[in-house]
């Protein structure tokens, strides 16, 4: 693929001085491809994490239990006004400074590395957001519609399960798609415990190439183009979910 | 009645829990200084004795904040002004500015600003300034909030009833004076609580500088825990009490909004 534009690349850096290193240098090519992989992997799996802890910590929300309601509402305060990049460093320095290391016959390597810490500590921020936009949908839900579920006979579980969730899932998928966006562009920070994300990438060949300007171009383009695949892609799942009687 | 029983306000943590979290982190200090080497002890009296030097820190992150947040504002005002506009010129530009800003990281315009803006400017009589880095990282910090005040205000004004547009027409009012005299006023109302919300999410950014090498408070911390010969079991309180810091003076910030947001609710 590279070869069908090769070229044109090298030629405009031999006219211009316009220097997209990646489109003409196999090796930055290749570096470009690896970046834009793991960045995509870093934001399924930290939209993933964020959406289980959401559900859960909405779940956890209605429990009976105030102190368990208490450890919710402490998790979403204490993570939703301290900044992400500390709180990522506080997880891979912090934490992976004591977690186990495994042995791999001669060097010692943890078991989680920056690319699961980023995860974990990136999912932990997103998901302070998504508890709070699940609740709101899960407040949303009738409570007609709970009683007749009561009246049939489903346990508490079954009607969150089976009934609440479906359709709080649907009511908050507006502000969900908001999340995601976000949560899309905050997978940037990463750079900070270096995974070899988009962001890290692109800066390591700017940094070998000088070619600043012509890089940022290429990264304001990848995100652009992210965000609106994200905003497809959720603008899609809301109308084939759309429920009959709600909204237009 | 059971199921009605079980559905709660969310609960909701008050004013007390920036307090508690501060003991927390002292607690765990404690702690981890007791310890039974004697390299544990250390990491509290050490952190003790940075402090002042990360607070130091931290009021360049405030400084950031505030000039970024009022450079957003005025900028972000015009910009959704622009985007309202009948003229196709104005509107358009705003909208594809507003949109680059608002879809992309943090973290990627701070390294455009840093990056490409240079770092002296001449003036026309000849002298040159420096511009020194913290300055740069505050216009980067202000540009995505400035898109978003953009559209904060451009959604204010579509929830106006058009009502008022056209009984402000009825009475001879030029398109100038319904929005200074009758649209604003009734806008500055909604915008307060998502302009707070973004300032609170400004001054959590701000510590990204320190990856371009501004001494803010992340800057400073990482310094400190160098300085201090950078034993491993620095980290942890460190970072802690950074993160407590930010939390003590956001938390505030975020409960007056929440009430904000909820006595503008009732009241429209």
């Amino acid at each position: 693929m590279l070869d069908l534009f090769a070229p044109f690349f090298q030629r405009l850096y031999e006219t211009t001085g316009i220097n997209f290193t990646p489109f003409y240098d196999p090796y930055d090519w290749g570096r470009l491809l690896e970046g834009m992989w793991v960045s995509v992997q870093l934001i399924l799996a930290v939209i993933a994490v964020s959406m289980v802890i959401g559900v859960v910590g909405a779940g956890a929300q209605t429990s009976k239990l105030r102190i368990v309601r208490f450890l919710v509402a402490a998790y979403i305060e204490i993570f939703r006004n301290t900044p992400p990049i500390v709180q990522l460093l506080f997880f891979y320095f912090g934490l992976g400074a004591i977690t186990p290391q495994v042995d791999m016959g001669g060097w010692y390597e943890p078991v989680i590395g920056s690319f699961g810490w980023a995860v974990i500590a990136l999912g932990i921020f997103g998901g302070s957001y998504n508890v709070e936009i699940f609740r709101a949908g899960v407040d949303a839900v009738p409570e007609t519609t709970k009683e007749a579920a009561d009246a049939l006979g489903f346990s508490d579980f079954k009607i969150f399960a089976y009934i609440t969730l479906p359709l709080a899932f649907r009511f908050s998928l507006p502000a969900l798609t908001n999340n995601v966006i976000s949560l899309a562009k905050t997978s940037s920070l990463a750079y900070v415990i270096a995974v070899p994300e988009i962001t890290y990438t692109l800066s390591n060949i700017w940094s070998d190439s000088v070619n600043v300007p012509e890089m940022m171009i290429l990264l304001f383009l990848y995100y652009i183009v992210l965000v609106a695949i994200i905003a497809w892609v959720m603008g899609w799942l809301e109308r084939k979910l759309a429920l009959p009687g709600y909204g237009q | 009645m059971t199921r009605t029983m079980s559905v709660t306000a969310l609960t909701r943590i008050t004013w007390r829990a920036p307090a508690l979290t501060a003991v927390l982190c002292l607690a765990s200090l404690t702690v981890a200084a007791q310890g039974t080497d004697g390299t544990r002890v250390s990491a509290l009296s050490t952190l003790i004795v940075w402090i002042p030097f990360i607070l130091k820190g931290f009021l360049l992150n405030l400084i950031m904040s505030i000039l970024a947040m009022a450079i957003a504002t005025v900028a972000g005002v015009i910009l959704g002004f622009m985007q309202i506009s009948p003229s196709v010129v104005l509107r358009v530009p705003a909208k594809l500015f507003t949109q680059l800003f608002r879809n992309s990281p943090w973290l990627v315009i701070l390294f455009a600003i840093m990056l490409l803006l240079p770092f002296q400017v001449t003036l026309p009589g000849g002298d040159k300034i420096l511009i020194p880095d913290w300055v740069k990282a505050t216009i980067g910090f202000a540009l995505p909030v400035m898109a978003n005040v953009a559209e904060i205000l451009r959604g204010a004004v579509l929830s106006i009833p058009s009502g008022q547009w056209e009984s402000a027409e009825s009475l001879a009012f030029t398109r100038h004076q319904t929005l200074r005299y009758i649209i604003l006023p009734q806008c500055i109302r909604r915008m307060l609580p998502p302009w707070m919300n973004w300032y609170a999410l400004l001054m959590l950014m701000t510590p990204m500088a320190a990856i371009l090498g501004v001494n803010e408070a992340l800057g400073n911390t990482q310094a400190a825990m160098e300085a201090a010969g950078s034993h491993p079991e620095f980290l942890i309180p460190f970072y802690l009490f950074l993160m407590t810091i930010f939390f003590v003076f956001i938390y505030p910030i975020s409960i007056y909004t929440r009430r904000l947001e909820r006595r503008f609710a009732a009241g429209s």
